[in-house]
């Protein structure tokens, strides 16, 4: 295992386990707002200091971890559910008009700035994590469509799946059973990547005000939030800057390390 | 600059001596909001008079920075025995920035325009009363009412009464003509409107050779641009929490005024549950007001408790009425058969007074078991579904228009209270000039609807400028809403 596996995994998993732990244990209330002790540094009272309406910022950081995770994860689902099976069928049915029509439409979404429409979204919608939610995850689709019929399409050359034909098994069920499991891998990979940039665009969203509304805590919205007072409060942008700075390299390590582990080619060649 | 060069010192001690040979005799001073347009008698738009009142345009009568009003084009009004007639003396010499004469025309043709029909003025209320507008002669005017009021010479200050020139009418909006001791020149939209000093100015010549009025909207930018000194003063300084480091900064004074911004949580009385006055009354006493203070407006700010400015001498401190109790909010929601709350909306335009005082009456709110859903709002958005199309449970906002505590007498208003009592005695208000009977009768008006519970009465917002600290001249208050630029000059 390389050392960005591990490095990845164990800033991944500390912040999955952060999540997690909100749901039964926050040192305070996140939305316990306390006035008279406002912009608190970091301190025996409150780790990581109080923000301006005195409420606890590890306690927002612990539960905002908790609102990017289900965001980022909501959208990757999105784009995994919906972008492999259409690049399976794209794949599976190389050069015909269903191949084309597919791959022309995740070109014409490709071809837009994704946070740009991604705000257009949520300004159509209305402003809210769902709709925050809805507009990373359109913009999963295609990566996923594109991973899955490029890596397929190199599949559907073996002999194996040759065999597989002589046998009797029709496009569909060599799709489900045979370049599924073989792209698996792949999509793993593309599926931590994607994650990261999701936590990414949640936080960019929540931070023009469009992700998740108040009370419910969102990273990018106590950037937001701060940025009037960074030089009286540094901590304020620093502690959850710092939380999706930590987030999104832990994720990159493990979908780095993830590929060269997953890759058997790549393995070959590092002995 | 713990070692400085000698070529370097030297360079800087040239670059002082060479600005102070020159006496500055500029300013330039931004405001957050750019005007939609130039023409203060057809929008009601404070940006628009942030600008231009008392610089560019001037009325028969005019505000001072303590709010009371004194003679601007008018030198002098004898008032009829009735109250029915006012007679104007206008000053003599005074001329529009394009050359042409201010006379008594110019005050009919302005006058007669701003309460015409099909006027477009925001404040028509303000010259209902006005019968006929009469010329006796260029330097004489007479105004002749239908009822007597009060308030008239009040009205004539504001800036949707200033005098405009006939002749500029058309192009108002873009190139605004009016009498005052600064002219336009330009505008770059997005960024600045400048003003020159007007050399034939009646009145006493301004210190000030030209003016620039930039338009920063962001308070991080703001911030910045004030630090670094790119301006000079920063008219309705946008980020309170960084008053402070500007007080503390020796470059730098804060001034800290009133202003006529009665900072409400404005209740839907006429949607459900807020058309019982029980529910209002717990949504009042569930509000911590000190909290909302310290926490949104960083302690500037005065508590009140009825839709009046306390620093006016009829205000009555009400606060009492309405005062922070969780459990009696509680009881009274169960009193209205709501025991377990209700929820409810809660739009929030962009300033932080609403923002984050939004965020913290959610909280309140949220305590006594009434939820609100917090939804952000643009203006245009908040004037068409919450002004406008009146679909809303709660909102904030601060109304800055001086002395409006009539608006409770409009039942079309957007929070539709509907109280004919309340009604009547704003009618009898308007008739009434005995300053005793005003007095008394507009405390009558902000108990009523203190006792109401008509909207949450949250704070007075304060009037917060920087400004460098040489600069002297310029309002802390904010009696209407004015960058005054008249009296403003450099120390030394």
């Amino acid at each position: 295992m390389s050392r960005s596996l591990v490095l990845g995994g164990v800033l991944t998993g500390l912040v999955l386990m952060m999540a997690a732990l909100s749901f039964v244990w926050t040192p305070f209330d996140h939305t316990a707002m306390n006035i008279p002790t406002k912009l608190q540094a970091p301190g025996a009272e409150h780790w990581l200091g109080s923000d301006h309406f005195g409420r606890d910022i590890l306690s927002m950081i612990m539960v905002g971890a908790r609102t990017s995770i289900a965001v980022a994860l909501v959208a990757v689902g999105i784009g995994m559910g919906i972008g492999v099976p259409l690049g399976l069928a794209a794949a599976a049915k190389r050069g015909s008009w269903l191949d084309e029509v597919i791959m022309r439409a995740n070109d014409l979404v490709f071809a837009f700035p994704s946070l740009v429409i991604a705000i257009l979204i949520t300004a159509i919608l209305g402003a809210g994590a769902i709709n925050a939610i809805l507009a990373i995850g359109i913009f999963n689709i295609p990566v996923f469509a594109r991973v899955t019929r490029g890596a397929a399409l190199s599949l559907w050359q073996r002999d194996f799946i040759l065999a597989a034909r002589v046998a009797g098994k029709g496009r569909a069920r060599i799709s489900v059973e045979h370049i599924l499991p073989n792209v698996a891998n792949l999509l793993i990979v593309q599926g931590t990547i994607q994650f990261s940039l999701g936590i990414l665009a949640e936080a960019g969203l929540s931070y023009v005000g469009l992700g998740a509304q108040p009370p419910v805590p969102s990273w990018g919205r106590m950037l937001a939030d701060a940025q009037t007072m960074v030089s009286l409060a540094p901590h304020l942008a620093l502690v959850p800057g710092s939380a999706i700075i930590v987030t999104v390299l832990g994720l990159n390590l493990l979908g780095d390390g993830l590929r060269d582990w997953l890759d058997p080619k790549l393995q070959r060649g590092r002995t | 600059m713990t070692r400085p060069s000698f070529l370097l010192a030297a360079g800087t001690s040239l670059a002082l001596m060479a600005s102070a040979a020159t006496a500055r005799d500029t300013l330039t001073v931004a405001l957050q909001l750019e005007p939609p347009h130039l023409d203060p008698t057809s929008a009601a738009a404070g940006a628009i008079d942030q600008v231009l009142y008392a610089n560019v345009f001037e009325g028969l009568t005019r505000f001072t920075s303590d709010g009371s009003v004194v003679p601007g084009l008018a030198q002098s009004w004898q008032i009829s025995e009735d109250g029915l007639t006012y007679t104007f003396t206008l000053q003599d010499g005074v001329t529009f920035h394009d050359g042409t004469t201010m006379d008594a025309e110019d005050v009919k043709f302005s006058l007669d325009r701003a309460r015409a029909e099909d006027s477009t003025n925001a404040q028509k209320a303000l010259f209902a009363d006005i019968a006929s507008v009469d010329v006796v002669d260029p330097l004489t005017v007479t105004l002749t009412l239908a009822q007597p009021n009060g308030n008239l010479l009040f009205n004539l200050a504001w800036g949707d009464a200033v005098i405009v020139a006939p002749e500029s009418i058309d192009t108002i909006k873009t190139a605004p003509i009016g009498t005052g001791a600064f002219t336009f020149t330009n505008w770059v939209q997005g960024d600045r409107i400048d003003l020159t000093r007007n050399p034939d100015y009646w009145g006493a010549a301004p210190a000030l050779s030209g003016a620039t009025f930039k338009f920063i909207s962001d308070p991080t930018a703001a911030f910045a641009a004030m630090m670094a000194e790119d301006i000079d003063a920063f008219s309705g300084f946008p980020a309170p929490e960084n008053l402070p480091q500007f007080e503390a900064d020796p470059r730098f004074q804060v001034l800290v005024g009133s202003t006529e911004g009665e900072t409400i949580l404005s209740i839907n009385n006429k949607q459900a549950p807020f058309d019982n006055p029980k529910v209002r009354a717990a949504v009042a006493h569930a509000i911590d007001r000190q909290a909302i203070i310290d926490g949104a407006m960083f302690g500037y700010g005065t508590p009140i408790g009825s839709h009046f400015a306390p620093h006016n001498p009829a205000y009555v401190d009400l606060t009492g009425t309405s005062a922070h109790d969780p459990d009696k909010a509680r009881a009274l929601l169960a009193e209205a058969g709501l025991p377990d709350g209700f929820a409810t909306t809660l739009h929030l335009p962009p300033p932080s007074y609403a923002r984050r005082g939004g965020e913290i009456i959610a909280a309140q709110l949220a305590e006594v078991g009434i939820t609100a859903e917090i939804i952000n709002v643009e203006w245009a958005q908040w004037l068409e579904t919450v002004f406008r199309g009146k679909t809303f449970g709660l909102s904030i906002v601060s109304h800055t228009e001086p002395m409006d505590i009539g608006i409770y007498a409009r039942p079309d208003y957007y929070f539709q209270y509907d109280n004919p009592a309340f009604q009547d005695l704003m009618a009898e208000l308007t008739r009434t000039t005995d300053p005793q009977a005003r007095t008394r009768m507009m405390q009558q008006a902000q108990e009523m609807i203190a006792a109401d519970h008509v909207n949450g009465f949250l704070f007075q917002l304060a009037a917060l400028s920087v400004a460098r600290a040489d600069l002297q001249g310029l309002w802390a208050n904010s009696p209407t809403q004015a960058t005054d630029l008249t009296a403003v000059s450099w120390a030394n």
